[in-house]
């Protein structure tokens, strides 16, 4: 029984302890929680990126995003690694491949003139960081109302709710409800967190969910002509956007994700050999 | 003592259960371990940013005859050299000449840019970096323990074994140099 | 029984003899190998064995970090980026190092449960269980700086919070916490210096944890392990030798282990983390719900739930600070709580407390656990989690402040075996029935 108990109690310590984790983990912002994008790439164990999806997604990044949002961690090599969106096993080298170095030659990145030292532009190579918008974050701040737009490489690890925010945030834009003032080079979205409590005239208790963002609503049907024929929605955009972004917050996840198969099914058998040993040596002590 | 004798009497009634559960296990679990082991020392190795910028490009038109420059190429120095015909006559007339490494002047450059030398300014002795213009053969000198290289890049006497190494590279424009 | 047996080593070869007279080190593993262990441990007693492989994945894998880490300001958030994305299966070693962390402290945490549970604090174990509260005080340093090293938003939180702390001695002599928080810091805020002094104790620390390590096994050695009984070995017909009977079973145990830690590695990386900790640092934003570590939590809670900052931190320092005193406050001459049911009724709160502080951890102070209604201005009313978390730290203090001393004086165990055997055995002196149906499965 002792024992037992002692079981049952560290079990249910254990099971409160995980109860807690996500709890803690939640910031207490009345922002709306996230709508789910269907996003299947996110189940743990089996969850993959649709290449289309990653595709259409860099060129709504290039094409719309990028115009004010840096991504200091991504090389357009990455582009062409393993599991990236434009991954071609005939080459394997993301240095070398074709598609990489065509999307990186057609980008201007600056650089500093090996002979005067004057500042330049050259285009990209493969090597090359994503160009950033602007020289630097104070430039960024002054070309955008003082709100510097964040770099998007991890963003979505950086949120709750990852691509899911994404997709809500960008899709998520509704005209304010009566009795909040939106400051003006703001816009109201419920999904942004903040707290809307000094802008709100209304009754005390119904203060609105949401915050006030410095991006206005960007996306709009065929704002981005997509190569591979998928009809240009808003939804769709945001969809394919975010699930670019789950990517390029952690471009090794699918890697990750198959070496811990192998692994979970080796540990599995060897668990079992090992109980089977112990089981074995232990035969006979009456313990 | 008494359990634990019997269990090792009955454990040795059955030794090829014993045995291939046991040694299973053992396989097993050193098996895990090795594949471990892979990652940990890869993660040595070069990482993608650095291979990455392993190939470098480089427009060699404002290099003029009898210059050189040198480039960082993965880390170490590239020496680009534009020969004068000079040079050119002085290394081909060498070409059978007694030296440590022998090799043909022509082999050594490519076909029909013979005034362009491009070679990997390391020491094939202890990986220093040669100074050109030092020595009898008009080619470079290595500071730290005298290796004499000629106008081609080859060893001519001193301690290294070995010319200076002609890295992989190709002309990809009339003025450009790809090398890696 | 005391210290090893008689040594069994025999060395066969003249070079085994020739060493053995100069460095019995081959002695020294055989006598660890044949060491007498009493037969009935059960499997909590094996995240001894668990922790020691927590702490030598922790040593390898930060070494490796620590190959391609830059513990500068400006680049550290994107030096561990630089891990994840270009560096070979530096993803692999990076959350096996960060999930390894948690899995360590839950492993130490369940091993100090087991050793309160079973009284191994106790005579003649006192200063096996001081070296054991030495590590996990070791391990607390080392997790805290190094969670500081990614350089993340809640990185810097912390690093700031938990240095501020000392701060609270202005109270005490003014002008003394202050010069201590500069000192840590190196400046006048947490910054570059900070993060680069850290590095290198994040670095320094685990070895002198595997250095105390050995010391905790050296004190383990001399009065030998305690066992679910608590009733000391007292015949070799008590004790299996370790190899093969506990390594098996210890590996058994690893594996099975590993399948958790495998699990958060590949598949939940980040569920222990904290989204915050993916915005690099700044030192001009707060994070809006800053929190430690999940395995902090018990402490932060306690540390809040005193809304003077002096005696909050020393509440805080103080209830690590039991688990040095324990053994003295324990006034049972019975070690296994197995035959003290009502000291198990107390444990069982004590553990519920240390777990519920935990959710009051991560909680906002003025989040309800219970709304009862709204103010005016729309704000909740009710029990809240400070107050939660006050009750629950007066019985965290209570349980080795009062619990401990007063029933070991009151109670009545219930009757203690002879001896490990017996039990085991199902011989005469069965006690209560609840030992024996347990030990079964064992």
């Amino acid at each position: 029984m002792g024992r037992n108990t002692l079981i049952a109690a560290l079990s249910a310590a254990l099971a409160l302890a995980g109860l807690s984790l996500p709890a803690s983990a939640r910031t207490t912002q009345a922002e709306l929680k996230p709508v789910p994008g269907g996003f299947t790439f996110e189940q743990p164990v089996f969850g993959r990126f649709d290449q289309g999806s990653l595709q259409r997604g860099y060129k709504v990044y290039a094409e719309v995003c990028s115009s004010c949002h840096a991504m200091d961690l991504m090389y357009y090599r990455n582009l062409c690694q393993q599991n990236g969106p434009f991954f071609d096993p005939k080459h394997p080298n993301s240095n070398e491949a074709p598609i990489c170095k065509a999307i990186a030659s057609s980008i201007k990145v600056p650089d500093v003139d090996q002979d005067t030292g004057d500042a330049t532009q050259r285009p990209a190579t493969a090597a090359d960081k994503f160009r950033n918008p602007f020289p630097n974050k104070i430039a960024a701040a002054a070309s955008n109302g003082g709100a510097a737009p964040p770099d998007l490489s991890v963003m979505a690890r950086a949120r709750e709710g990852g691509p899911q925010y994404i997709y809500s945030l960008l899709t998520g834009y509704v005209s304010p409800p009566a009795g909040l003032t939106v400051p003006a080079g703001k816009y109201y979205t419920p999904y942004f967190p903040g707290d809307l409590g000094s802008a709100w005239t209304g009754a005390k208790d119904k203060v609105p969910q949401g915050g006030f963002i410095s991006m206005p609503f960007q996306l709009s049907p065929d704002r981005v002509t997509f190569d591979d024929g998928t009809k240009s929605t808003t939804d769709q955009e945001a969809k394919d956007v975010a699930t670019f972004l789950a990517w390029t917050a952690e471009p090794k996840q699918t890697e990750r994700k198959e070496a811990g198969l192998a692994v979970m099914i080796y540990l599995l058998l060897l668990a079992g050999v090992l109980y089977v040993s112990y089981r074995t040596i232990w035969r006979n002590v009456s313990h | 003592m008494v359990d634990t004798a019997n269990a090792e009497s009955h454990l040795k009634d059955d030794p090829s259960r014993r045995d291939f559960i046991h040694i299973a296990a053992v396989t097993g679990a050193v098996g895990g371990v090795a594949a471990l082991a892979w990652p940990l020392v890869d993660q040595m190795n070069p990482s993608g940013d650095t291979l990455a910028l392993a190939t470098v490009e480089y427009d060699f038109s404002k290099v003029a005859l009898g210059q050189q420059v040198s480039i960082n190429w993965r880390g170490k120095p590239v020496f680009i050299r534009h020969r004068t015909p000079a040079e050119i006559a002085k290394a081909v007339a060498d070409d059978h000449a007694a030296m440590p490494d022998p090799q043909t002047d022509e082999a050594r450059v490519k076909p029909g840019k013979a005034d362009w030398l491009v070679l990997v300014g390391v020491c094939t002795h202890l990986g220093c970096v040669p100074g050109f213009g030092g020595g009898e053969y008009g080619g470079w000198l290595c500071p730290c323990h005298g290796s004499v290289y000629d106008t081609s890049g080859r060893i001519r006497h001193g301690p290294a074994p070995k010319n200076l190494a002609v890295p992989d590279y190709a002309f990809t424009g009339p003025t450009k140099v790809k090398i890696g | 029984m005391s210290g090893h047996p008689p040594s069994t080593y025999e060395p066969k070869t003249g070079i085994e003899r020739w060493l053995d007279a100069r460095l019995p080190i081959v002695r020294l593993a055989v006598d660890l190998m044949d060491f007498p262990t009493p037969k009935n441990l059960n499997y909590w007693w094996t995240f001894g064995g668990i922790l020691a492989v927590c702490l030598v994945t922790q040593i390898v894998t930060g070494v490796i970090l620590a190959m391609h880490y830059v513990p500068n300001a400006d680049m550290a958030f994107n030096s561990v980026e630089h891990i994840m994305r270009d560096v070979n299966y530096g993803w692999l070693v990076r959350y096996i190092h960060a999930n390894g962390a948690s899995m360590f402290f839950l492993a130490v945490y369940i091993h100090m449960a087991r050793g309160m549970y079973y009284g191994s604090y106790k005579a003649p174990r006192e200063v096996l269980w001081l070296l054991g509260c030495i590590i996990y005080l070791l391990m607390m340093a080392t997790a805290f700086m190094g969670y500081v090293l990614p350089w993340g938003q809640m990185s810097f939180a912390g690093a700031v919070v938990i240095t501020s702390l000392f701060s609270a001695f202005d109270q005490v002599i003014p002008g003394l916490g202050t010069a201590i928080t500069t000192w840590l810091w190196g400046g006048f805020a947490v910054g570059g210096a900070t993060l680069n002094r850290f590095f290198s104790l994040h670095y320094l620390l685990p070895f002198m944890i595997a250095g105390v390590v050995v010391l905790h096994i050296w004190a383990l050695h001399v009065p030998g392990n305690n066992n679910p009984t608590g009733v000391e070995v007292k015949s070799k017909q008590d004790t299996l030798p370790f190899h093969p009977y506990y390594t098996v079973k210890d590996g058994f145990a690893i594996v099975a282990f590993f399948v958790l830690f495998a699990w958060f590695v590949f598949f939940a990386p980040e569920a222990l983390g904290h989204v915050d900790n993916q915005t690099p640092a700044n030192p001009l934003v707060t994070p809006a719900h800053i929190v430690p570590e999940w395995y902090f939590l018990p402490f932060y809670a306690i540390l809040r739930s005193i809304p003077q900052k002096l005696f909050g931190v020393l509440a805080m320092f103080g209830s690590i600070g039991m688990l040095f005193a324990l053994p003295w406050l324990d006034t049972s001459k019975v070690k296994s709580m197995r035959y003290r049911p009502s000291a198990r009724i107390f444990f069982l709160l004590f553990v519920a407390t240390t777990v519920l502080l935990g959710w009051c951890g991560g909680k906002e102070p003025d989040d309800m656990v219970m709304t009862m209604g709204h103010t005016a201005t729309g704000d909740p009313t009710g029990f809240s989690v400070v107050w939660f978390s006050r009750i629950l730290a007066v019985y965290y203090f209570a349980y080795f402040l009062l619990v401990l001393p007063i029933l070991g004086l009151r109670e009545t165990p219930t009757q203690v075996p002879a001896n490990i055997s017996t039990p085991v055995l199902g011989g005469a002196a069965m006690p209560a029935g609840s030992a024996a149906q347990a030990e079964k499965k064992g």
